[in-house]
């Protein structure tokens, strides 16, 4: 069950646009899970009016990380909190990444694109302490886009790093990457995260090589918590498709299910 | 202590404080965050007979203190409504308003027929004025004679309260205001969301691709308040005011306006608890004030 809580920023960690929070927060952190997400007010005042949804990178059984990236107005106000201010949240919403009861064949490839990585860290931990063999490929612009790579080497997680202007890693995008990787080994499932581009070629991907694939969907969201039904995705379920929630029934959704609307 | 309690005439709430349709979903998902008992009651997300699909995304944009949606109305229908989520929706103490929708006028009235057939509704918010749903924002609120003739045939069909959902893009709000309530309607409640529209200077792209949507948020107070009073000045009917309320201040300015009850919307998304809060703050005010009864706060606008 979802609370709104005030949470204290206990850490801060900062490279270029990108930002890493840790939150204190028991009440919400026990119940959090790979794939939730947070809905963050930036602002007291109406200015900007809406939370942001943001994912949960990490968890812990009293504190939650949260990675981001400065985006707009909101992510940047978000950015100037500092280390010891409080930080209004309701969380954590959304389904987890993985659903109840899915069997995850190894090795499970974790490809995550720019802010897109945040919350494939919380899910590759998980993973990998339940046993599954993990492999992530993480994607971004040059080698600044890259700031949390060490992280998942510090987890003894496996990582591959692409930048599209090859300063870094595999020279291209994540998804050229991850067609390099697939010639080497076989993915038992794919989880994705990144921008539409990078989850439409993911899936397209996962297809083509009957791989199941769970991708998580991104959007702007009036509330987080299924009321104002603004943040919808078309997703098949046995007929032509309906107006799904991202935040409610998502944000992953197994690829196959997944309309990609023109010009997405 | 002040006394919140509010007489509608066909109806007693608890407080002043409702949630405005569409913006509290169809009231259960606010119950991790809120004591839905501490509210004078709850209006229920728009129902047309069937489920309906609404429109595609993108159906936001924030807006400078404020939202623009343009969600259609999608729904699941009076059928799994009150299947599934009215045997719930009764378990609360306070007032359940049911937003009827049609997108024709037999339609309104077969929502009603099937929903007199239901225990645990309070009263029915006739909704006469998404801007979502056809064209250009067309909708029955914008013309006196179609609110007067749908306003008339549902009362007639209804064995329930019925109240008129005005909007506000209109020209003489009093003269709609009138119509509603010569046709038989119990009360009003204004505003629905102005029509709106946001474009992307880079894409040259409507921002919504419905290109219209409604303006809801704190932006919009202003211009809700101003007609919430107009329309409270024509008739004798009571008003729920609403547009734009985050505070119980907020909600006082409608009361001192003419307004007999409030809605809350917006502020949900922002803040799940708010309708509770804002009851809360409106108490405190009474109090602050010296005020035994809201009630009395009721058409208290100075003008001299």
């Amino acid at each position: 069950m979802p609370h709104d809580s005030v949470a204290k920023i206990i850490k801060k960690q900062s490279w270029g646009d990108y930002h890493l929070f840790r939150l204190e927060t028991p009440e919400i952190a026990g119940g959090a899970r790979p794939g939730q997400f947070l809905m963050v007010r930036v602002s007291a005042t109406p200015f900007p009016l809406l939370r942001r949804p943001i994912s949960i990178h990490a968890g812990e059984k009293d504190t939650l990380d949260i990675f981001f990236r400065e985006a707009g107005q909101g992510t940047a106000l978000l950015a100037l909190k500092k280390e010891g201010e409080s930080l209004d949240i309701i969380g954590p919403l959304g389904q987890k990444f993985v659903p109840d009861g899915a069997p995850i064949p190894s090795p499970a490839f974790l490809v995550g694109g720019g802010r897109g990585i945040a919350p494939l860290y919380f899910l590759g931990r998980e993973l990998k302490n339940s046993g599954v063999k993990v492999k992530v490929l993480y994607g971004g612009k040059s080698l600044a886009d890259l700031p949390v790579k060490a992280k998942f080497e510090a987890s003894g997680l496996d990582i591959s790093c692409s930048t599209d202007d090859g300063s870094f890693g595999f020279p291209g995008f994540v998804t050229g990457l991850l067609e390099a990787e697939m010639r080497r080994e076989k993915p038992g499932i794919l989880f994705v995260c990144g921008p539409d581009p990078l989850m439409k070629k993911a899936a397209e991907i996962a297809a083509g090589r009957q791989i199941p694939a769970r991708i998580s969907l991104e959007s702007m969201m009036g509330c987080g918590f299924g009321a104002c039904w603004g943040c919808v995705k078309r997703i098949k379920k046995g007929g032509g498709g309906e107006w799904r929630k991202i935040c409610e029934d998502g944000p992953a959704f197994w690829s196959d299910e997944i309309v990609w609307e023109e010009g997405e | 202590m002040a006394d919140l309690a509010i007489d509608l005439g066909f109806l007693k709430l608890r407080n002043p404080v409702l949630t405005a349709s569409g913006t509290f979903g169809y009231g259960l998902e606010f119950a991790p965050f809120m004591d839905l008992d501490k509210i004078g009651g709850i209006v229920v997300k728009g129902l047309y007979y069937g489920p309906r699909e609404g429109n595609p995304p993108p159906r936001l944009v924030e807006t400078t203190g404020g939202l623009i949606n343009a969600i259609g109305l999608q729904g699941v229908g009076v059928e799994k409504f009150a299947a599934d989520i009215l045997p719930d929706l009764r378990k609360i103490d306070g007032a359940v308003f049911v937003n009827v929708c049609g997108a024709s006028d037999d339609e309104y009235l077969k929502v009603i027929e099937f929903l007199d057939r239901q225990d645990g509704i309070d009263a029915y918010e006739l909704n006469i004025s998404c801007p979502n749903v056809k064209k250009n924002g067309l909708c029955p609120a914008l013309d006196p004679d179609a609110t007067y003739a749908l306003v008339k045939q549902a009362k007639a069909g209804s064995r329930r309260p019925l109240i008129a959902k005005l909007s506000p893009n209109v020209t003489d709000i009093a003269e709609i205001a009138r119509a509603a309530e010569e046709a038989g309607a119990d009360g009003l409640s204004l505003v629905n969301t102005l029509l709106a529209m946001a474009v992307d200077a880079e894409t040259r792209r409507p921002k919504l691709a419905n290109v219209f949507g409604g303006l809801s948020g704190p932006a919009i107070k202003p211009v809700a308040l101003r007609m919430t009073y107009q329309a409270a000045s024509a008739v004798k009917i009571p008003v729920i005011g609403m547009g734009g309320i985050m505070s119980g201040v907020d909600a006082i300015e409608y009361l001192i306006v003419g307004a007999r009850a409030v809605q809350v919307g917006t502020a949900n998304f922002i803040d799940p608890g708010a309708a509770a809060r804002i009851a809360g703050e409106m108490k405190d005010f009474c109090e602050r004030k010296g005020i035994a009864r809201i009630a009395d706060v009721i058409g208290t606008l100075k003008k001299d």
